[in-house]
């Protein structure tokens, strides 16, 4: 008998019962080059264009981008200059959102590299020429939870998506902030890349700091990297406190903040435990100074606070009047470090911030948010995306997901904004079903929604000046006239879905 | 009525600026720019105008860059405008 033959024999055998190979040295290799060298030359590591070449892109695809940098985002422009230079045509832009600072959008536009768009939301002059007509293919806005729902269910399919970030290390493992001393930007959490870098085809991180490996504790695993391209900047983080997101000091914003708090103090859902939000927009930021106080004074703690989170938010959590902060999107520079810094701040993707579909996501776990808007209608209805001259200049963002999840919504707005009706008859553009709008706050008095009569019997008993919403609209006009129709023309350029997947509105260009 | 060059106004948002100037064909020309001018572009000029003619101005080459601006406001930049252009106070006449 000789045993090493049969056992080899019995080897062969089982390996072909399961349909295998039998292990052969010659297939293993053993390296020995010093690990830190080795790293260097990952093969993720490429150049853009390389990247590009690799990923496979094509004409007609589609790409995507987070907008962490807000009005600072340098990514969005570098990619689709690079994408226009070497010759693609026809590629769906599937962004988070879009600000400002993408301007240089609308000559690809034209020349036809983007063909189509999807997004939360537009500004400046790339939302006015796409108002007025510019693109062929309505731009598709979805909210933050509808976003991560349609990535994860494949309705938005993700062939590269193009993520900046403020540290990379040569495998892939990426964050919005970077602990080495060469850190050159931080945006914090990375929520709204965070579907994109698990559901894309390809991922390509594009970052201005590669740093050394293990770069840990990571928002982004290697696992979900395929490229890593080191450029100069990924983004200006001294731009993402600024557009909507910004500190108030206009007074009427200040009695707004004011009388929200009193809402929210005596609404019902103020108690040990409870849960809270903040949108963008001065006044619904500006409240939680107001609601901290009432924290203190009642001994009253939150269990976290979600968004959208800022420095507002952090120092109450630093004093301990929030236990935990679940952050999608890191508002300002306080907040990103906190989340750098904390492990008690927790990075959120979109799908665990707001989507209907996700069961465990935050905004079902939610009490009480504050949201600005641009038009709330007689019904409750609410717009932020479309200005009252029917110029696309905002985005929706979580409104329609913390509205609808959330056991109070309160949306905090003037009653005027110069000679603006904030009070209407009709949204220009339906964003935000009126069924889950419960308070709405304005200097002239608070409205609340007739499905929620024991709201309004608390804010009542606490004294607060209850109005009928309709009297609001009466008021407004009052003051201003009556306004003329909006010339708009026959044409959709923008197709608003709700959160569940359904087409809510339509925006259609105007000739003005 | 003699007119001067005269101006009143800001261009603060919920303001409007008012520049007055003569003109020699003995009618109003107002020239707006306004952030609202499609929903109440012909209620500002008339405004503009009806406060003008109070005032007995019925000559003038008007600029006005609005910003939202509510028509008390229109009308107390235009009266201050014309105060300043015709030096005639209406105040304290």
């Amino acid at each position: 008998m000789n045993a090493t033959k049969d056992r080899e024999n019995m080897i062969l055998a089982e390996a072909k019962k399961m349909n295998k190979e039998v292990f052969n040295e010659k297939n293993l290799i053993k390296d020995g080059t010093e690990k830190q060298e080795a790293l260097k030359k990952s093969p993720k590591i490429v150049t853009l264009e390389e990247a590009i070449k690799k990923s496979g892109l094509k004409d007609g695809m589609t790409i995507s981008f987070h907008h962490h940098f807000r009005g600072g985002d340098k990514v969005v422009n570098m990619v689709v200059d690079k994408l226009a230079e070497m010759g693609f045509k026809n590629l769906s832009l599937a962004a988070s959102s879009l600000q400002d600072v993408h301007e240089p959008l609308i000559e690809h536009i034209k020349n036809g590299v983007i063909t189509s768009i999807s997004t939360s939301g537009l500004r400046g002059k790339l939302a006015d020429e796409i108002s007025r007509g510019l693109m062929d293919t309505p731009v598709v806005f979805r909210s933050h939870g509808g976003r991560g729902s349609a990535i994860a269910t494949g309705e938005l399919h993700i062939d590269v998506a193009f993520i900046g970030a403020s540290s990379c290390d040569p495998m892939g493992n990426a964050c919005g902030f970077s602990r080495s001393e060469n850190a050159k930007s931080i945006c914090g959490s990375l929520g709204y890349a965070l579907p994109d870098a698990q559901y894309a085809d390809k991922v390509v991180i594009l970052t201005d700091d590669l740093v050394a490996y293990p770069n840990t504790p990571n928002s982004i695993s290697e696992r979900n990297v395929d490229f890593v391209v080191e450029v100069e900047s990924v983004g200006d983080s001294s731009k993402i406190a600024s557009g909507a997101i910004r500190d108030t000091k206009n007074p009427r914003d200040i009695l707004l903040a004011q009388t929200a708090a009193k809402v929210i103090v005596n609404s019902g859902y103020f108690k040990e435990g409870f849960s809270i939000q903040t949108g963008s927009g001065g006044a619904s930021l500006a409240a939680v100074k107001y609601i901290r106080q009432s924290m203190i004074d009642q001994n009253i703690h939150a269990s976290f606070a979600l968004g959208g989170i800022t420095a507002h938010m952090v120092k109450l959590h630093e004093e301990g009047l929030i236990d935990r902060l679940i952050d999608v999107q890191s508002f300002d520079r306080v907040a990103a470090e906190s989340i750098m810094n904390d492990p008690k701040h927790k990075e959120a993707s979109a799908n665990e911030y707001a989507s209907a579909d996700e069961p465990g996501s935050a905004t079902h776990a939610l009490d009480i948010v504050i949201l600005s808007a641009l038009e709330v209608d007689t019904d409750f209805n609410v717009n932020v995306l479309v200005g009252s001259d029917g110029i696309i200049r905002g985005a929706i963002g979580g409104h329609q997901d913390t509205a609808a999840d959330s056991a109070l919504s309160i949306i905090v707005c003037p009653l005027l904004r110069g000679r603006i009706p904030c009070v209407v008859d009709k949204v220009t553009t339906l964003i935000t079903p009126g069924k889950s709008v419960d308070v709405v706050v304005t200097e002239y008095g608070i409205a609340v929604n007739p499905n929620r009569p024991e709201i309004a019997e608390r804010l009542k008993a606490a004294g607060l000046n209850l109005v009928d919403i309709n009297w609001l609209k009466e008021r407004a006009l009052k003051v201003i006239g009556t306004p003329a129709p909006l010339p708009f023309g026959d044409k959709v350029v923008g197709v608003v879905m709700n959160r569940d997947g359904s087409v809510l509105d339509v925006i259609k260009n105007i000739n003005a | 009525m003699t007119i001067n060059k005269a101006f009143a106004g800001t261009l603060e948002s919920g303001d409007i600026m008012i520049q007055i100037e003569p003109s020699e064909e003995g009618k109003l020309n107002i020239e707006l720019d306004s952030t609202v001018a499609y929903q109440f572009g012909e209620q500002i000029k008339k405004v503009i105008a009806d406060t003008l003619k109070e005032l007995e101005i019925t000559s003038a080459n008007v600029k006005a860059t609005d910003k939202g601006a509510l028509d008390c406001t229109i009308k107390a930049r235009v009266t201050c405008a014309a105060v300043r252009a015709t030096g005639k106070d209406v105040w304290n006449a």
